[in-house]
């Protein structure tokens, strides 16, 4: 067992953690935390089902970036869609022996790389050139296109320009799974590509990353517009959180939890 | 006139180059102690401040889902870098959506994110310093609260959110508006934004009624805390005197004759304005509904009607049943509220209002999709109602009617450049430059097809444009109520029974 291969085994353990605890714990933030008032952005869909279709529509085919720029809904939209190939592409490395679907879509994979490449440098070209995408930007968003840029880019250059045992690779990450530790093949390329996934794992819950869960929660996407045939009374919550203001008028008993209703 | 320049009206809206810190010196007058005290905030800015701020921040992130989720999410992709009318007739780049939200997101991350106490300058993190708070004031001055922003994100970041809790920071720290503060204060103290004791209603609305009388030959009444009506009427003061919006009340009162629906303002809750929502305070939001649910009980009413106004109308309808509710003594066959639109569109579908189009001849006519009712509101049962409702009944009453640019209506409407608690003269090269893009789109339609009316359901719009359409060249008699244009077609028959 090589040095490299403790480490590595290491590292993702710990970001592993990070990312399902860090995640996790904002998650349970954002439902926890009420949602004093019904503030939709309409017109909005007014029962149950209609908001799971918008929230689908924005999730899937990001509807409201397309409404505002086509460039940047290009780019972004072949990104994510790309990015989410490549992870399924990449779980033949996790699993043994490996579904038929994931045996599928590799060659798909392969070339969603090239895509996701593609969008991602189109994606940077706006942050540097477009006058008001710069103005917005921290050097965090710039590093964090570096980072995505680099791991597609390191990805893509050991399949087609310098190979890497990933037979081997494989038997190192099931065994991962399996809490055992075996070696790793050390061509720098490849811990390159790991040690750059380990350290998005490691920011993903403190970045701006959390775009992924936070849209779920986001209370003008994903509350119906009823506010006139359902009282929402989330804003009891608040007033008992905070203790600011005396609670309004409770003639119905018990007022329902705060995450009844959205 | 004022020391700036009126943008100039192009045949398309141009791209604006940035200008950093164009609207920085843009500050509207700082509330004083007189005018905070009522409100529940302190009279100055508090000695500690930054930790008052700081602890009030936390309270809201903790009480406020939206907010803690916006101040996350933002992934500086530059979808709504364009959408923003004040950026649009400013040039000043903090006008954007995201970099007014970064103001308060920066700071944000500087105290309650591990990468900006750890790493500021790499994620753009900020200290609360007092020249933060001073681009605070200016720029969380500057947002309209009117939602075009949230239309485009990609996650709904609503930037009206973040501008209502930097608001309500500011407030808790001493640091208030004059204007929205002190007119708040009076709807406590008298009942109306404007300050009209009940005596000075009582006049007014006699003067109108014999204005209508000299006008048709029939009594209309206007009546004022009578008990047992079957409808409260709450409209913006503006309507018992301001022009045009005391047509559109004229209107009203010709509505409710005719259809023989009894009906009564009320002198406690005699303001549909609430700018407890402008201020992002919702103990004061609260307390303000609540007068309305009080005016309603008191009376004995069977139904609560808005008038035209704006953000009353998202109070109304997404908040009033949430803060002053439940409703159950209404008459449960009626949404609770409802909008005078609705109830006019209905009395039309029925054919209960004789109308004669070729009153409003001379006029050809747009409507003005308000922020408020566009993007925080609905009417009638189907979503987009908003939108159909107002349009149908001006062309019920119109043979004229055009609409502007489908991507400056609807949804996608321009804020009127005068909206959340900016309406105030310090700020009128604000609310000048603000209004560009609106009057961009109305000189598309004036051009195009010779329109010579802007009609409008919101007092804080009418005021607006009544006071900026002569900045642009055109009349300020231009902008008309919704229910003016029903009150010169509707066709009056003596007082009808009460059904």
């Amino acid at each position: 067992m090589t040095f490299a291969s403790i480490v590595f085994a290491v590292l993702f353990y710990g970001a592993t953690a990070v990312l399902l605890i860090g995640v996790g714990l904002r998650v349970a933030r954002y439902a926890r935390t009420p949602a004093p008032l019904k503030i939709p952005t309409t017109p909005a869909p007014t029962s149950r089902g209609g908001v799971i279709g918008r929230m689908a529509s924005e999730v899937v085919f990001f509807h409201s970036l397309f409404k505002a720029n086509k460039w940047i809904w290009i780019l972004a939209w072949v990104f994510h869609v790309a990015l989410l190939l490549v992870l399924l592409r990449h779980l033949r490395y996790f699993i043994d022996p490996v579904w038929e679907w994931v045996v599928l879509i590799q060659p798909f994979g392969v070339y969603a790389g090239f895509a996701m490449l593609a969008g991602l440098i189109g994606l940077w070209i706006r942050r540097i050139f477009v006058q008001r995408i710069r103005y917005i930007s921290a050097p965090s968003d710039h590093l964090m296109l570096g980072l995505l840029i680099a791991i597609a880019a390191s990805g893509l250059a050991m399949k087609y320009l310098w190979h890497v045992d990933v037979t081997a690779v494989k038997v190192f990450f099931v065994g991962l799974m399996r809490f055992e530790i075996h070696p790793l093949p050390t061509e720098p390329l490849l811990l390159l590509h790991l040690a750059l996934v380990v350290a998005l794992m490691i920011v993903f819950p403190f970045s701006k990353l959390l775009h992924a869960p936070g849209v779920f929660f986001s209370p003008t996407r994903n509350q119906a517009d009823n506010p006139r045939e359902q009282r929402h009374t989330s804003w009891a919550a608040r007033v008992e959180h905070t203790g600011a203001a005396a609670a309004p008028a409770n003639r119905g008993g018990p007022v329902p939890n705060a995450r009844s209703e959205d | 006139m004022a020391d700036f320049e009126t943008p100039e009206v192009k045949e398309y809206l141009d791209m604006p180059e940035l200008k950093p810190g164009a609207m920085s010196h843009s500050k509207p007058f700082v509330s004083r102690d007189e005018f905070q005290g009522p409100l529940g905030f302190p009279g100055e800015l508090v000695d500690d401040w930054q930790n008052v701020a700081l602890a009030k921040l936390a309270e809201l992130l903790n009480t406020n889902r939206g907010l803690k989720v916006f101040m996350d999410s933002c992934v500086k992709c530059g979808a709504c870098t364009d959408k923003c009318h004040y950026f649009l007739g400013t040039s000043d780049p903090r006008n954007m959506p995201v970099a007014r939200q970064d103001l308060l997101r920066n700071v944000y991350r500087r105290y309650f994110t591990w990468p900006g106490r750890l790493f500021p300058k790499l994620v753009g993190a900020q200290d609360l310093t007092e020249d933060v708070l001073d681009q605070w004031y200016s720029y969380f001055h500057q947002c309209s609260e009117c939602r075009r922003c949230s239309v485009y994100c990609p996650y709904g970041i609503d930037t009206a959110e973040i501008t209502m809790a930097a608001r309500e920071v500011m407030n808790a720290v001493g640091k208030g508006q004059k204007y929205s503060n002190e007119i708040i204060g009076k709807v406590f103290k008298i009942g109306n934004n404007l300050g009209l004791p009940q005596p000075a209603l009582l006049d007014t609305l006699e003067g109108l009624e014999e204005e209508v009388k000299e006008d048709t030959g029939v009594d209309v009444r206007y009546p004022l805390d009578e008990k047992g009506a079957d409808v409260l009427l709450v409209t913006p003061s503006a309507d018992f005197f301001a022009e045009p919006h005391v047509d559109g009340l004229i209107g009203y009162g010709k509505v409710f004759h005719q259809a023989g629906i009894s009906w009564t303002l009320s002198s406690h809750a005699s303001e549909a304005a609430n700018f407890g929502l402008f201020i992002g305070s919702q103990e004061n939001m609260r307390k303000i509904a609540m007068r309305v649910r009080e005016a309603a009980e008191e009376l004995g009413v069977k139904r609560i009607v808005f008038g035209e106004c704006g953000h009353a109308w998202r109070v109304a309808y997404s908040f009033l049943n949430t803060l002053a509710g439940p409703f159950d003594f209404l008459d449960p066959r009626y949404p609770v509220p409802q909008h005078i639109c609705e109830v006019t569109h209905e009395l039309i579908q029925r054919g209960a209002l004789t109308l004669d189009k070729s009153a409003n001849d001379h006029r050809r006519v747009t409507f003005h999709d308000s922020c408020n009712v566009a993007r925080a509101s609905r009417m009638g049962n189907t979503p987009g109602g908003q939108f159909t409702i107002p349009r149908e009944i001006i062309q019920a009453v119109c043979n004229h009617y055009y609409d502007m640019p489908p991507d400056t209506i609807g949804e996608a409407t321009f804020c009127c450049g005068g909206g959340g608690g900016l309406l105030t003269d310090d700020l009128m090269e604000l609310r000048v430059k603000g209004a560009l893009p609106r009057m961009q789109a109305l000189r598309q339609v004036v051009e195009q097809e010779g329109v010579t009316h802007l009609a409008a359901i919101c007092a804080i719009c009418k005021s607006q444009f009544a006071k900026v359409l002569p900045y642009y060249g055109f009349e300020m008699d231009q902008i008309v109520s919704v229910h003016q244009l029903v009150s010169d077609a509707i066709v009056l028959e003596p007082a009808r029974q009460n059904t």
